[in-house]
């Protein structure tokens, strides 16, 4: 019986050498150390062994048991590792296929802009405040200090309706009027953004509707130095650390004194180019002390308070940006322009 | 205005480089926009400082082997005169003339190896190579305007007449420092009108570089016989009109101005015609002030008819009725009535302040000149010539405001130079009727307002200087400064303005720039707005691309919505001067403008999902101004994912993609809408849905009528549809719940049984699936809907909704019988409210 043990024992190591599948493996395993294998039919036979040797025999058996159970298990373990590798080696890909892009949605560029002077001025503690896009003359011009047939009202051409005095607006800052009007007397701090619009030419450079982003800061203590230094943080924020500013004197209606920014050439680093029309200077927005009789205007008194406004266009900061040479590509909205921002 | 620097040079010394002068400028708000350099380093043609120089003509001879060639000897500053040969007509004058130098002629000579314009290639550099002319060897050149780029002129050379009053030329100077220049383009922005003359850039440049002003002489010499009771002038309407001063100036003789006039004329953008209008252009340009010549016998003439022993009357009034004026160009314009004329009894002779009368005007014959400079309101001549659309010189200056002091000093500089260089002689007596003298403006500046607008601390003596330097008067007034502001300066009136003039004169780029100090004002954020942005990132996150279009339509982009009924007939927005049909009121569909883009991209675009927030306009009844109400548009068409290899064919977008992405949009605002099915004129029959919050219609979607995509031009494939959706977005915000809470994970097994149920074709899903939900109880978690069958396995008029009922407790893990009991309740309620069947 013994002899018989050591024969299967053999026997079943081979045929485990010879298992190259999971298939190959079961089979032996039944063959084997199942409830019907060899081994397991071979303990059947031990009545037939006399009293003392049956001890003995059963000890051979677990040992052989417990061998071929660590042979199976490391013979099941090289099986398994043979397969993944073939696995792999026939299922390698080409990993520069195109993968599978999902529809991408996007803002529209001049949103991401507005997004990006939000953040900035946001974290200044100024705050969005929006108003109407259809606006009287007496809000859009007269309490901005636009006296009628003033030759300021020559620099924005108005949009007229069929209702008298009233006009699309030509610039956001009507809003200051509204802003004034709501939060006197206390003080203020926010932008105005919004759709205006000019009866112009439409050109590669003008539109006859854009955005503007107006700012209003009133307050008991507000100063032209405040001013440029509020405002050179919003260039460097926007346009980079090392960016300069440049404040050179300028006229609106509505300020005094007033002045326009220009930003050092973030395309050329002021060295001058084509962008910069070799200036080394990007002009970026006006800006001045609200004019006193736009604060009484407004509610306040000038002898107590002061207060700064400022103006840029979203669009001019995305076409700057993004090296865009035609404004009329915003409204278009060819997706082929979109998809690119 | 164009502004040669050789001519502000007169008025005050250049200390600057030209780039340098411009940038003092611009700083300043005279905003330089162009540099144009003539002959100097920064131009094309740079003159040569050893080829080019300014030569005398000493003697002209004829050419002795040809009859269109003249021998010209030139000194230029050399050991001996140069011989130079030259077909210029206008040299053969002078031939036999014998010595010339006395008579002080000048012209540009050019030594061979030079480089200089092909005058027959424009603007193509050449290089000048001696040769011979007709047996006389040539190496030198005089040349034409448009040789060395001063002009069109190529008549013949520039020769150039010195005279008593010009400047003084020494034969062999560098051309490049005698005609070299350099012009800047500077924008007078309205507050700057003082500007818009050489003397007035000449006083900013003075004021930033703490200089005094040459100013031109304003004497005249008066030698005439007195003008006496020969003129009256009657200033009708003295606030249209404040001041009319004239002068009669006698024996004048027309002929060019001299070179050095009409140089800096063309330089400052006038073409020269002659001297008595070249003076007048010269004086405005000059020292700002526009003035008018008329023929004064002419004016003579007229008053023997109305008055023969009497004066000639001038009078400025206001227009009669239906009355019209023929300007100088010959049109006949009609007038507004508050145009004020300058006339005589018998009619009107100019438009007082923007253009001259036909008749009256002076003419080549004209000797006797009666000068006009007046005063004019700035307003009413701003009204006439936008009106009349006559933007001229003296329209420009008049409509943004010249001072009534600068009218008495224009007419005797006009006059001076008229009698110098015309060779006149000036009456004596200045006529100068003045009715409306202005106050002098006279600000008390606190030198603490200064410091709190300004941010800079500057004291009193500062403040002094700065302002002295502008030419204002100051004076102390307690602990106040008393500013007397000059006449020039009519745009000072308050303390305000001199706080600029402060800064700009002490130079912006030196005040400093600091952090607001003040307190933080309340931070309110703005829910509204944070709404929309965050609809946006939903709907961006899910595929489609944010559009904004034009607020301005027509109504028949927008009619097209609507072609499978009657058009709209609500009232817009109409603009009363649009720039063109399509844009010429205001919307009142914004999903209108988004098709118009869906269309446009239709020609490029297998996909095209797009969306808008923007306002509609509607006209109020009750309010001047219109309701301006915010929408959500958005529309998508197309294949539904990206082409890839991979896949076959994708599927066309359909309406359950739209309805998929609205899910989810509400579904992350958290706001819950139902759909139910309803008719739009947009939208096709059988798959329009309106939207509804809380029952309250918010919104409608459904696939695009065909007919109206087909309006729209929207270019579409067989299956192929167009889906849209539009809301109300205030609407839409408002139901946003302002809170949510955490709802916890039950720690108990979910239960999923499958169920499904055969229903009439005509009752709505939603319906269903409301009433599985009500039947459920708060055991079921949710039913999900997953097949939905119609066919041959039913009866006809029945469908078979399938749903995967979740079952869960909170609190226990339930047993089949517990879930079985459940599912029977549901079955048994929609078989007594739907008629519902189990399908087995």
């Amino acid at each position: 019986m013994l002899e018989e043990l050591e024969q299967l024992h053999e026997a079943a190591l081979q045929q485990l050498a010879a298992a190259n599948s999971g298939d190959d493996l079961d089979n032996w395993y039944k063959q084997t150390l199942g409830r019907k294998g060899s081994i397991q039919l071979l303990t059947r036979k031990v009545g037939s062994l006399a009293a003392d040797d049956r001890p003995i025999f059963g000890r051979n058996v677990n040992i052989a048991k417990k061998a071929l159970q660590e042979a199976y298990d490391a013979r099941a373990q090289q099986v398994k590792m043979a397969e993944l590798a073939a696995k792999i080696s026939a299922e390698a890909l080409d990993v520069t296929l195109p993968g599978r892009v999902q529809p991408q949605g996007r803002l529209h560029p001049i949103t991401q802009t507005m997004r990006a002077i939000y953040r900035v001025f946001g974290d200044m503690g100024f705050q969005v405040y929006r108003s109407r896009d259809v606006e009287t003359d007496e809000i859009n011009f007269e309490l901005l200090n636009f006296p009628p047939h003033h030759p300021a009202r020559e620099m924005q051409d108005s949009f007229y309706t069929n209702t008298p005095d009233v006009i699309l607006r030509t610039h956001t800052s009507g809003g200051q009027i509204r802003a004034m009007h709501e939060y006197h007397p206390e003080p203020i701090r926010v932008i105005l953004p919004g759709m205006c619009y000019r009866n112009e030419q439409i050109t590669t450079r003008s539109e006859i509707q854009f955005t503007q982003v107006e700012g209003l800061a009133v307050g008991h203590n507000i100063t032209f130095a405040d001013l440029k230094g509020t405002l050179t943080e919003f260039a460097r924020r926007m346009f980079g650390e090392e960016r300069d500013t440049r404040f050179r004197a300028s006229y609106f209606p509505f300020t005094e004194p007033s002045a326009e920014m220009d930003v050092s050439c973030f395309l050329c680093d002021g060295d001058g180019c084509q962008v910069c029309k070799y200036t080394g200077w990007l002009e970026i927005l006006g800006c001045g002390m609200v004019h006193p009789n736009v604060l009484r205007n407004g509610g306040y008194d000038p002898d107590t308070y002061t207060g700064f406004a400022f103006g840029l266009g979203p669009e001019r900061i995305a076409m700057l940006k993004y090296g865009i040479d035609d404004i009329r590509l915003f409204w278009a909205n060819d997706l082929r322009f979109l998809e690119q921002f | 205005m164009q502004v040669p620097v050789s001519w502000l040079g007169e008025y005050v010394e250049i200390k600057h480089t030209i780039e340098a002068l411009a940038e003092v400028l611009t700083n300043a708000g005279l905003e330089v926009k162009t540099i144009d350099y003539i002959g100097i380093p920064g131009a094309d043609l740079e003159w040569e400082r050893d080829k080019l120089f300014l030569a005398q003509v000493i003697e002209v001879e004829q050419h002795p082997d040809a009859d269109k060639l003249v021998l010209a000897t030139v000194e230029y500053g050399a050991n001996r005169p140069k011989t130079v040969v030259t077909g210029a007509p206008n040299l053969f004058q002078y031939v036999g003339a014998g010595d010339l130098t006395e008579r002080r002629i000048f012209s540009p000579l050019i030594l061979e190896g030079a480089t200089y314009y092909d005058p027959y290639k424009n603007k193509r550099k050449t290089t000048l190579k001696g040769r011979p002319l007709r047996g006389i060897y040539n190496d030198a050149m005089l040349c034409s305007e448009v040789e060395i780029g001063l002009g069109d002129g190529h008549d013949g050379i520039i020769l150039i007449q010195e005279d008593a009053y010009g400047p003084k030329y020494v034969p062999g100077t560098p051309l490049a420092d005698v005609l070299g220049d350099a012009v800047l383009e500077i924008d007078i922005i309205p507050n700057i009108a003082r500007c818009a003359s050489i003397v007035g850039v000449a006083r900013e440049y003075a004021a930033l570089t703490g200089q005094t002003v040459r100013y031109p002489s304003y004497d005249v010499v008066m030698e005439g016989a007195r003008v006496g009771d020969r003129i009256v002038i009657t200033t009708g309407n003295p606030e249209f009109n404040p001041r009319f001063c004239a002068l009669l100036i006698e024996g004048v003789s027309q002929k060019p101005a001299p070179y050095w006039m009409q140089r800096r004329l063309k330089l400052a953008g006038q073409r020269p015609i002659n001297v008595m209008v070249d003076i007048s252009n010269y004086v405005m340009l000059e020292m700002g002030q526009p003035n008018h010549a008329f023929d004064y016998d002419f004016l003579r003439r007229r008053a023997d008819a109305y008055a023969p022993d009497g004066p000639v009357q001038i009078i400025t009034r206001l227009p009669h009725d239906g009355e019209t004026l023929t300007t100088l160009d010959g049109e006949v314009h009609k007038l507004l009535p508050e145009s004020i004329l300058v006339t005589d009894p018998l009619g009107n002779l100019s438009l007082g302040g923007i253009m001259g009368g036909l008749d009256s005007e002076i003419k080549d014959e004209t000797t006797n000149v009666l000068l006009e400079a007046a005063a004019w309101n700035f307003i009413n001549i701003r009204k006439t010539g936008t009106a009349l659309g006559m933007h001229t010189d003296a329209y420009f200056r008049f409509s943004r405001g010249v001072h009534p002091s600068q009218a008495l000093l224009g007419a005797k500089r006009a006059a001076e130079l008229m009698r110098v260089l015309a060779g006149g002689t000036v009456a004596r007596g200045i006529i100068d009727t003045y009715p409306d003298v202005p106050e002098t403006v006279v600000v008390d500046l606190d030198p603490v307002y200064v410091r709190r607008l300004s941010g800079l601390d500057l004291d009193s003596a500062e403040i002094t200087t700065l302002l002295q330097r502008l030419e204002f008067t100051v004076e102390p007034n307690g602990a106040l400064l008393r500013v007397t502001v000059p006449d020039h300066r009519m745009d000072i009136d308050g303390r305000h303005d001199l706080v600029e003039e402060i800064c700009r004169v002490y130079g912006y780029d030196r005040i400093p720039s600091t952090i607001i100090a003040d307190a933080l004002p309340p931070q309110r954020g703005n829910p509204e707005l944070e709404g929309e942005e965050l609809i946006k990132d939903l709907l961006a996150q899910q595929g489609l691309q944010e559009i904004i279009t034009y607020r301005l339509t027509s109504p028949e982009l927008e009619n097209k919505m609507l072609v499978t009924t009657a058009p709209d007939d609500r009232p817009y927005v109409k603009l009363t001067n649009p720039i063109s049909p399509e844009r010429r009121v205001l919307r009142h569909n914004l999903l209108a403008s988004v098709l118009d883009i869906v269309a446009r991209n239709s020609r490029y675009q297998e996909r095209i999902c797009v969306y808008e927030i923007g306002q509609i306009f509607l006209v109020d009844e009750e309010e001047i101004l219109p309701e301006e109400a915010a929408y959500l548009a958005l529309a998508m068409t197309g294949l539904r994912t990206n082409a890839h290899w991979q896949q076959d064919d994708s599927a066309w977008i359909d309406f359950y993609d739209l309805k998929g992405v609205l899910e989810a949009l509400f579904g992350r605002l958290r706001v819950s809408v139902t759909y139910e099915a309803s008719t739009h004129p947009s939208y096709r029959p059988g798959r329009t849905a309106k939207l509804l919050i809380d029952g309250q219609q918010v919104g409608w979607m459904g696939e695009l009528h065909p007919l109206v995509a087909e309006a729209l031009d929207i270019r579409l494939e067989k299956g192929q549809g167009v889906y849209a959706a539009e809301l109300n977005l205030p609407n839409l915000l408002a139901a946003i719940p302002g809170q949510t809470l955490f709802r916890p994970m039950s720690a108990y097994p979910a239960v999923r049984e499958d169920i499904a149920l055969i229903v009439d074709s005509t009752i709505p899903s939603a319906t269903v699936e409301a009433e599985i939900i009500k039947a459920g109880g708060y055991l079921l978690q949710s039913a999900e809907l997953f097949d939905v069958y119609t066919g041959s396995q039913l009866s006809p008029g029945k469908k078979s909704l399938a749903y995967h009922l979740t079952f869960q407790s909170p609190n226990k893990t339930l047993t089949d019988k517990e879930t079985g009991k459940q599912r029977q309740r549901i079955v048994r309620q929609l078989e007594n409210t739907l008629g519902a069947r189990l399908r087995e």
